[in-house]
């Protein structure tokens, strides 16, 4: 299978500490590969390290073979890889429509092109698709800030999958999603994993949620890779029970 | 050799006056997060006061303690509770932007309910020459900087070496962990604008003699007063001190041997730089708080 | 939202037939005093789309302002067409309010406000200081006023119309501006930069672009104000003229299209009205601010804003009630 992202010892310190020491893996095509791990070993500043927003001190990141360490979000963005935080980001001013539209709108064309173009960027049809298949049909109008925290979520999570992104890390989608909400969000995912072969990483806290979405996991602890898996292997793992639920 | 000094003498006296007003300018900020655009007017206004308080036939050390008192009234109590406390929750920007119109209105009042022309004010001190190492230097110069470090020793002893100015400065760094720990927060704060208000008083007895009492004479000395604060570093009370001194002697060189018609551009240079290459300021370590 | 509209359409209509038709009714000063309003009010729109959409607080727009009336100015006198002068003043601040964009990819919020201060009153030490090029403080007078297609627009009345029909296409040109795929960028950089980021928005490019187009209607607002004062010397840009278009900015509301209007209308025309009051009409209009920002920090149209926020919000909750519903019984 082809390696859409490639981690090659990546390390990130602040001051003395090291939050991510030397972590390596790949990343399919297709695949749906889940990290998890206790709070705070690492997981959003390795993130961050493959996704620009931080400078890993060693390391390297390669997008399709090539070398993406330290590229501008918005570069890496363009080159079909995009993100949710952990914590909601959506643009509370904005309508939900248009929240979409500015997701895909620097993808084609230039700076003047989108200046003079259209004023959805001809993003109008993809941006509906979308709203309708979040389910957001009534609210599109809405100025996001004025949503639910389930909407404003399950819109953080549209955004990712404007303009068709090759490879979408998603950090936690799941917190603070209720039940039937979550399996809604669980559904709308593998759907958009099957139809437009996109790549997910997710990070989650939330066992159940990964173990049934994931094709593989990976487990972190301490800035560290303690194990590598499909689910089954995963949760069989003695390492991985102590260092889970030890904590 | 003798200009040299004179001018560093009489540039550490100027430097002490702008030291009080930033100190007054950082201890706002850090306490309640108000950028102060009115400080150099909250310096112009007590010397009217006083005046006032002269022409209604006090003497002038009687007039002095009244123009102090009625600083921290109006612009310690009545500032805080009127403008500062409705417009905290909204963020700097407005509060900031209502010091601007509180600056406009400071000048005015003073323009409509005393007087538009520059009053003479008397000096504390005596202006007698002194020849020390073959410099002329001021005794005036020489009492206001006594005064400047008498008043920044004091806060300092105030701040370091008792209950409430530790109290103070953990209501400065960190307000929730202090609430938490049992420090009435809002009095310290309240404390911070009762200091800034005494501060801007004594500034004002002591630059008044120099540059006369005028509605528009806080216009420079604010600025002057801001670039000091933010050289120095702009969540540090030490750091407006040595960017106070700092900049009254850069300021006084710069007319010296650089020009007269951009003497005023310097510090505005020394500004630009340290905001772009050490923002924290001088002496200020990294700012954490997000406004 | 369609009575809105209906609102909005009815009372755009009517203001523009008073400021068409009310100058017939007006002497020079008045006449001068409406021009004042149309000129601040571009300089203004440029602050706001710099500070109110992009998020990025500028004390310097008055040096644009600045910037713009010496080159109408110096140009003008020197026997060049004004088209010439307002295009090399567009230029020129186009150019330094891209420059100075750079401090704010560095440093935010009120560090930036300190940078641009500083520009303000650097500027306002060019402009006084450098004699051969400015004049210094005696100033350049006799500023012509323009010769368009032929017209003389010497006359007061032809001078407010030529103002007039600037600011319709400033207006127009930044409504478009604000509509498009930028405008979108800009609040977002605004309310979001490091998700925005994240969706692929350059908000370094987007930054120097919000200062150099806002700098850049500072110069125009500049170049219109040369000829219509027909004097300039260093005394009006100070960092009290930034401080005065700040507050047009935040007093009409910052971020809303209509603020600037409002905004420059308080600042020029109400000290005019308090003119009875003698000498106290900066006072109360000082006052008048401090209180308005007590009561709403977003300004004149904020106060609008939340009426019809309040009343949407009930039309948003059952339209929110309704899609979990949909959602919740798909699933």
């Amino acid at each position: 299978m082809k390696k859409v992202l490639q981690v090659s010892g990546v390390t990130k310190r602040f001051g003395g500490i090291t939050a991510v020491g030397g972590v390596s893996f790949d990343v399919f095509e297709g695949e749906i590969l889940g990290i998890i791990g206790p709070n705070g070993c690492g997981k959003s500043t390795l993130f961050n390290c493959i996704l620009g927003q931080l400078m890993p001190n060693e390391g390297s990141v390669k997008l399709d073979g090539r070398d993406v360490t330290g590229m501008r979000p918005c570069d890496l963005n363009r080159l079909g890889v995009s993100r949710t935080f952990q914590l909601l980001q959506v643009f509370p001013q904005l309508t939900v429509r248009e929240n979409l539209i500015l997701s895909g709108q620097e993808h084609q064309g230039s700076m003047a092109g989108r200046l003079f173009g259209r004023r959805d960027a001809g993003l109008g049809a993809e941006a509906d698709k979308m709203i309708g298949f979040f389910n957001l049909g009534h609210l599109a109008g809405e100025k996001a800030g004025g949503l639910s925290y389930g909407q404003q979520k399950l819109l953080d999570a549209a955004m990712a999958f404007m303009a068709g992104p090759r490879l979408v890390l998603l950090d936690e989608p799941a917190g603070g999603v209720n039940l039937t909400m979550l399996e809604s969000l669980k559904e709308r995912l593998r759907a958009i994993n099957a139809e437009q072969g996109a790549t997910f990483v997710v990070i989650e806290h939330n066992m159940e949620f990964v173990m049934s979405l994931c094709t593989r996991v990976l487990v972190l602890a301490e800035g560290r890779v303690l194990a590598m898996g499909t689910p089954a292997e995963v949760r069989a793992n003695p390492e991985v029970v102590e260092a889970y639920l030890g904590h | 050799m003798s200009t040299l000094i004179n001018l560093i003498i009489s540039g550490l006296a100027t430097g002490s006056i702008y030291a009080l007003v930033a100190i007054g300018f950082t201890l706002l900020w850090q306490t309640s997060q108000t950028i102060n655009f009115a400080q150099g007017e909250f310096v112009m206004l007590p010397a009217f006061f006083m005046l006032a308080a002269m022409n209604a036939g006090f003497p002038f050390w009687a007039a002095i303690l009244i123009g102090m008192a009625l600083s921290m009234l109006i612009l310690g109590v009545a500032f805080k509770r009127m403008l500062v406390d409705p417009m905290l929750k909204h963020g700097v920007l407005p509060l900031a932007i209502a010091t601007m119109a509180l600056s406009l209105a400071m000048k005015e009042s003073v323009k409509q309910f005393y007087s538009a022309e520059a009053q003479p004010f008397p000096s504390l001190i005596p202006s007698i020459d002194l020849h020390v190492l073959g410099a002329v230097v001021s005794t005036q110069s020489l009492g206001v900087l006594a005064v400047g470090i008498g008043a920044v020793v004091a806060l300092q002893f105030l701040l370091t070496r008792t209950s409430v100015g530790h109290q103070m400065q953990a209501t400065a760094q960190n307000p929730t962990t202090a609430r938490i720990l049992g420090i009435p927060v809002e009095r310290m704060i309240m404390y911070s604008f009762l200091i800034n208000a005494g501060l801007v008083a004594i500034a004002s007895v002591l630059v008044t003699p120099l540059y006369l009492a005028k509605f528009t004479s806080g216009e420079t000395l604010g600025l002057a007063a801001f670039i000091a604060a933010i050289v120095g570093g702009f969540n540090q009370v030490r750091g407006a001190i040595v960017g106070g001194l700092l900049l009254g002697v850069v300021d006084n060189l710069a007319a010296t041997y650089i020009s007269t018609q951009y003497r005023a551009a310097v510090p505005l240079m020394l500004l630009i730089a340290v905001i772009l290459f050490r923002p924290q300021g001088l002496l200020g370590s990294a700012e954490e708080r997000t406004v | 939202m369609n009575l809105d509209r209906i609102i909005l359409l009815v009372s755009l209509f009517v203001a523009t037939a008073v400021l068409i038709v009310l100058p017939f009714q007006l002497g020079r000063y008045g006449l001068y005093i409406l021009s004042m309003w149309a000129v601040m009010a571009i300089g203004a729109i440029g602050l706001n789309l710099t500070l109110g959409y992009a998020g990025q607080v500028s004390l310097a727009q008055g040096a644009f302002v600045g910037i713009g009336a010496y080159s109408a100015a110096i140009l003008t006198t020197n026997h060049w067409p004004m088209s010439v002068a307002v295009l090399v003043a567009i230029a020129l601040c186009f150019a330094v309010g891209w420059i100075l964009g750079y401090p704010a990819l560095r440093v935010q919020h009120h560090y930036l406000a300190f940078v641009t201060l500083a520009f303000s009153t650097l500027a306002y030490l060019v402009f006084r200081n450098e004699e051969w090029l400015t004049k210094g403080i005696y100033g350049i007078s006799d500023v012509p006023r323009p010769v368009l297609l032929g017209f003389k627009m010497q006359s007061p009345l032809r001078f407010y119309f030529l103002c007039l029909a600037s600011l319709g296409i400033v207006t127009l040109l930044v409504g478009w501006l604000i509509r498009s795929p930028w405008g979108r960028a800009f609040v977002a950089l605004r309310e979001n930069p490091i998700r925005a980021l994240s969706l692929g928005i350059d908000t370094r490019r987007y930054t120097l672009m919000a200062f150099a187009i806002g700098s850049a209607l500072g110069g125009v607002c500049g170049a219109l104000y040369a000829p219509l004062v027909e004097f300039i010397d260093p005394t009006p840009f100070t960092l009290g003229l930034s401080l005065n278009l700040l507050m047009m900015v935040i007093v009409g509301g910052a971020g809303f299209f209509a603020g600037p209007f409002l905004g420059a209308a308080i600042s020029v025309l109400l000290p005019e009205w308090l003119r009875f009051t003698e000498g106290y009409y900066l006072l109360i209009y000082a006052v008048f601010v401090m209180g308005l920002l007590i009561y709403s920090p977003t300004g004149l149209l904020g106060i609008l804003d939340k009426y019809l926020t309040a009343r949407s919000t009930k039309k948003a909750s059952a339209a929110r009630a309704s899609a979990t519903a949909t959602f919740g019984a798909q699933s």
